[in-house]
């Protein structure tokens, strides 16, 4: 391989506000066709925009999350071109003074870590939806038209497609943490399209690059450039020219396909909106959504390892989202042990949830309730085969108070030995042959005699202390 | 006096003490259209049904004496959108268009009880100073007929002259609310930027476009403007600040007040002397009324032509780009392609004088072309409004002719362009810094009206209406009608 | 001359318009005239002069983030002369990849 591999991502991420980033309809999917539309999305003769606030804030906090200096005196521009989805023929857009600029985030590849300068998050408006039909017409759906976007625009600092999707992976786990998206690919609320191009090692300038789209995955990500890699690189070697091309992913082949080569740039024509005057972002305004922002997945990392002393691998799991970052502290603030909650949550919890299809809080269990029966398990009244039956009633059904609940179900060990001595001494005396062979030092039948307690008392004795106790009987006979 | 030579105030007396009726008043209007419509040609749609409704309503519910407007009838430019009624800005491009939605202006008139009458003609898109670039009809000037009433409210402008309406709304992105009331001989009030919603108003060039009334009088000027003015939510350009109410003060005179006159506007070569010597002679006497006229710059001024062309026209290019044959408005039959409808659509369903505009406006945002237009256009309009501040440091307003030439023969420019570019010079400059202007009738040259521009501070409209009130109640220009075939 | 017919053809290609091609000669004269007039700015002297690309200096105001629909669905259908099922109907589109978003 003699060449250098150059891309950078342009990410769309779509915020989750209640009403659109300039006129009030639901800004919210799975609507009848166009019902979620006013005379603003459809552009409508004479109607204006107006800047909804929270927009304005989560492009912030997205952007602060990510490293980037808030542009304090921001504007919004018109950038235009004709589409059917694009109702004004203009998407109003940031050009020149974007929300943030100049940020960073820091990935890891087969364990090197690295940082990816970020040149610019923007605000914009997302376009309606066109369905092509067979019948040589398309269809237009305005219900997304106007929906808040950030675009998150990368250096071309990635160097591989590992890197890329390394990039890609962090930067939906930043967004995710804030709160500001629910940065799914494959509901759209997380769209990505890729620069690559190739270089000779050694060489300053970049090659030709081609724009990649239609990545509606992280697979598709990775394949996708994954094979840019091989067309460009098998072109240069062959001597010809690299044209500017918009490619698009195929899925069905893995291939990318031309969809057509830029003639010099395309002419969007930005220019100031005029129906918008510029923004102004005071210190205050920048400073509380510094203070609101959460802390985020690599500073979690290090404090889980560090000061709850739970192995890097889990640290990796507990932070892939914010839902199960924050439902791992909640435990442990409940007083759990750390790491029995890290392997509940990574085992029984994470099955639970991917053979459900569900997210924790589409759940009844709390936090509360999970380190209350960890805690249980901990201190012997519920036995770890028990706990399997509690968890499940408390993921069904929630609980506020396990104790009580194992008490109510009769769950709990029988672990007191005026209750268990009983039990303990008429299995000693029905199986004489069984003390016999336990002096004899056969030691397996110890096993033999706590089955049989167990049995008797239907699972619920508490076998550390029937094995102690049991002995104890044996030695005085 | 027949019904229509009242001033609104004096209808709004007679409909409190009972003598009219806002029926009566109403079918006056539409029975005086009938009449001179024929030869005026102002109106595009007319909303009789709905407006005698509206007045059989006032009339039931009784007249609110305090409401001043209430029962009393409007006119209304055709590019600002009236839900249910069609909404055309002129162009073929929107000829069957029927607006889903009412604009800003239009529902605080009906808040203040006003009855819409119709909707008036226009150059397509407000584009033009004659009103001949309109799609549908030619609107004749009642001086003259042969005339231009001016533009691009022209509608407007003639049905208040022809005494068809006792007040109208424009929209004046240029001028054009104060060319036609300059070449029709009324009162026409280009409001500060951002003192009246621009929702609902058909976008021509965003940053500089705003909607102001047409009158007889200084007063219902006023009067007007009070019920259309104000913040609003759903305009982000919209002014925050206080609305006060224009009449307040109105009669308190000129007496120590400051005006400057900018001597680049005087430039008499450039103008027809009949126009020079009216405002000089309005000069005078506001000299006699206790003011002290006081000579300024406007260094500024000779670029207020190419910035203005390259702004609205690149506005214009983008706000224009929504109509696409798609949502509403024409479309191209036959078409094959996307790229066909768009193209045929819009080639089809705009005017020639809206595609040139559209061109000049496309390429001056062009790459390659953006930083020698419309970024140093943009440059030019902050020197321009510099040039207005600092005047106004040291008067209260300025006074200049409002056009170079009083109304022109119909079909006399229209195929120059560049001509009629030009004759905008005295009323751009306004529009680019945003500050408010009035034009009001001061004399005839020619036998055709000449107007003058009263130009304010920023949000002082207050001070234009008083000094215009001084002037016109010292003067009878405003008194006289045009006397033209089937207008008397 | 400050343009020629080509670059009339590429900004009417901008603008989803066209001309007939005997209209072009014509057209781009009188454009150019126009050009001319407005390239008299290059005389001013613009160093270090802000533009100025609104109509107001204030800063803009914002809106809370509330929703509401204002308006039916069949309201808005109202002026489109295609439609089927809610959806609007226009010619097949071919994604080349120009669009926006």
């Amino acid at each position: 391989m003699n060449f250098e591999t150059i891309i950078g991502l342009e990410i769309h991420v779509e915020l989750k506000t209640n009403s659109k980033m300039f006129s009030p309809s639901p800004a919210h999917f799975g609507a009848e066709p166009n019902t979620n539309t006013n005379v603003i999305d459809w552009g409508y003769p004479g109607v204006l925009p107006v800047v909804n606030e929270r927009a304005i804030e989560f492009g912030m906090k997205a952007a602060l999350a990510l490293n980037c200096t808030i542009t304090q005196d921001t504007k919004f521009d018109r950038k235009n071109y004709f589409y059917p989805d694009n109702p004004k023929a203009y998407q109003i857009s940031q050009f020149d003074r974007p929300i943030g600029h100049d940020g960073w985030i820091e990935i890891e590849v087969n364990g090197e870590k690295k940082k990816i300068r970020i040149e610019r998050v923007h605000l914009e408006e997302d376009a309606g939806k066109n369905t092509h039909g067979s019948d040589g017409y398309s269809y237009v759906d305005l219900n997304r038209q106007g929906t808040p976007l950030i675009e998150i625009v990368s250096e071309a600092d990635m160097r591989s497609p590992e890197e890329a999707y390394a990039y890609l992976e962090a930067v939906k786990q930043i967004v995710q943490f804030t709160g500001v998206s629910d940065v799914k690919m494959e509901e759209g609320s997380m769209r990505c399209d890729a620069n690559i191009s190739l270089r000779p090692f050694g060489q300053k300038e970049f090659g030709t690059k081609s724009e990649l789209k239609n990545l509606n995955s992280f697979n598709f990500v990775r394949k996708g450039l994954a094979h840019e890699v091989e067309r460009q690189e098998r072109e240069l070697i062959a001597g010809r020219e690299l044209m500017q091309e918009t490619r698009r992913y195929d899925e069905t082949t893995g291939k990318t396909i031309l969809m057509r080569v830029k003639e010099g740039s395309s002419d969007y024509r930005y220019f100031p909106e005029p129906d918008i005057p510029n923004l102004l972002i005071e210190d205050e305004w920048i400073e509380k959504v510094r203070q609101s922002l959460p802390e985020m997945p690599k500073e979690r990392r290090t404090r889980y390892v560090e000061e709850l002393g739970i192995p890097e691998y889990d640290a990796e799991v507990l932070t892939s989202s914010r839902e199960m970052s924050d439902f791992f502290e909640g435990t442990v603030s409940h007083g759990a042990d750390p790491k029995q909650v890290s392997n509940w949550l990574m085992g029984e919890v994470s099955a639970y949830l991917n053979s459900e299809k569900l997210s924790f809080s589409e759940t009844a269990l709390t936090p509360k309730a999970l380190a209350e029966m960890i805690n249980l398990i901990a201190d012997g009244t519920i036995s770890s085969k028990i706990a399997k039956k509690v968890f499940r009633e408390l993921i069904t059904n929630g609980s506020n108070n396990v104790e009580a609940l194992v008490e109510e179900k009769g769950w709990a060990q029988l672990s007191d030995p005026s209750k268990l001595l009983p039990v303990i001494n008429e299995t000693l005396d029905q199986n004489e042959q069984s003390i016999e062979d336990y002096k004899n030092g056969r030691d397996r039948a110890i096993g033999f005699l706590v089955g049989q307690i167990m049995k008797k008392t239907r699972g619920q004795a508490n076998p550390g202390v029937v094995n102690k106790l049991l002995k104890e009987e044996i030695e005085k006979r | 006096m027949a019904i229509l030579d009242y001033t609104l105030e004096e209808l709004h007396e007679r409909l409190v003490n009972g003598e009219l009726s806002s029926v009566q008043i109403i079918e006056a209007v539409y029975d005086k259209i009938d009449e001179t419509e024929a030869n005026v040609g102002a109106f595009l749609a007319l909303n009789k049904e709905e407006a005698l409704k509206h007045a059989r309503m006032v009339d039931e519910n009784g007249i609110d004496p305090n409401n001043i407007l209430s029962g009393l009838p409007i006119g209304i430019k055709d590019n600002i959108v009236t839900k249910g009624l069609t909404t055309t800005a002129a162009s073929k491009m929107l000829e069957d268009f029927v607006p889903v939605y009412d604009a800003t202006v239009v529902e605080k008139l009906a808040k203040a009880g006003m009855v819409s009458i119709g909707k008036l003609n226009m150059d397509e898109f407000a584009m033009g100073g004659s009103t001949e670039n309109s799609a549908f009809k030619v609107t004749r000037n009642p001086w003259d007929l042969s005339k231009v009433p001016g533009g691009s409210s022209g509608g407007s402008a003639a049905a208040v002259a022809a005494g068809q309406v006792p007040v109208s709304l424009g929209s004046d992105t240029g001028g054009s609310i104060r060319e036609p009331a300059a070449f029709t001989g009324i009162v026409g009030m280009k409001p500060t930027y951002g003192r009246v919603s621009r929702y609902g108003l058909i976008a021509f060039g965003s940053s500089l476009d705003q909607i102001g009334p047409f009158s007889r009088t200084v007063k219902d000027n006023a009067l007007v403007l009070n019920a259309i003015s104000g913040y609003d939510q759903r305009d982000s350009t919209s002014y925050k600040g206080e609305t006060p109410d224009f009449t307040d003060g109105i009669e308190k005179g000129v007496k120590g007040m400051r005006i400057g006159v900018p001597k680049e506007y005087f430039n008499e070569d450039a103008k027809e002397k009949g126009i020079v010597d009216s405002v000089r002679a309005a000069l005078k006497k506001y000299e006699e009324l206790g003011a002290e006229i006081v000579e300024v710059s406007l260094p500024h001024s000779k670029y207020g032509i190419p910035a203005y062309y390259i702004i609205a026209s690149s506005e214009a290019s983008s706000n224009l780009q929504r109509f696409d044959g798609i949502r509403y408005g024409y479309r191209a039959d036959n078409v094959n392609s996307l790229e066909e409808l768009y193209v045929k659509s819009r080639s089809e369903g705009f005017g020639l004088e809206v595609k040139r505009r559209i061109m000049l406006g496309t390429f001056s945002l062009s790459a390659g072309f953006y930083d020698a237009h419309f970024k140093k256009a943009a440059q030019a309009r902050t020197l321009i409004r510099q040039d207005f501040e600092k005047v106004f440091e040291e008067v209260d307003f300025l006074v200049a002719p409002t056009t170079t030439t009083t109304a022109f023969d119909i079909g006399g420019k229209i195929e120059d362009p560049l001509a009629m570019y030009m004759a905008d010079i005295l009323t751009v400059p306004v529009n680019l810094a945003g500050v408010p202007s009035v034009s009001i009738p001061c004399g005839f040259s020619n036998n055709m009206p000449v107007g003058m521009q009263l130009i304010g501070k920023h949000f002082d409209e207050q001070t234009l209406y008083r000094a215009a009130y001084a002037y016109e109640q010292a003067t009878d220009f405003h008194k006289q009608r045009p006397n033209f075939k089937g207008g008397k | 001359m400050a343009i020629n017919e080509e670059t009339v053809k590429h900004v009417a290609k901008l603008a989803k318009l066209e001309f007939k091609e005997e209209d072009i000669h014509d057209f781009t004269e009188e454009i150019d005239k126009i050009i001319q007039m407005v390239e008299q700015l290059e005389d001013l002297d613009t160093q270090g002069v802000e533009g100025t690309f609104h109509g107001i200096t204030h800063h803009s105001v914002v809106r809370k983030d509330e929703s509401k629909l204002e308006i039916d669905r069949e309201e808005l259908f109202k002026n489109v002369k295609t439609k089927q099922d809610g959806f609007i109907k226009v010619p097949a589109i071919m994604d080349n990849g120009e669009s926006g978003a």
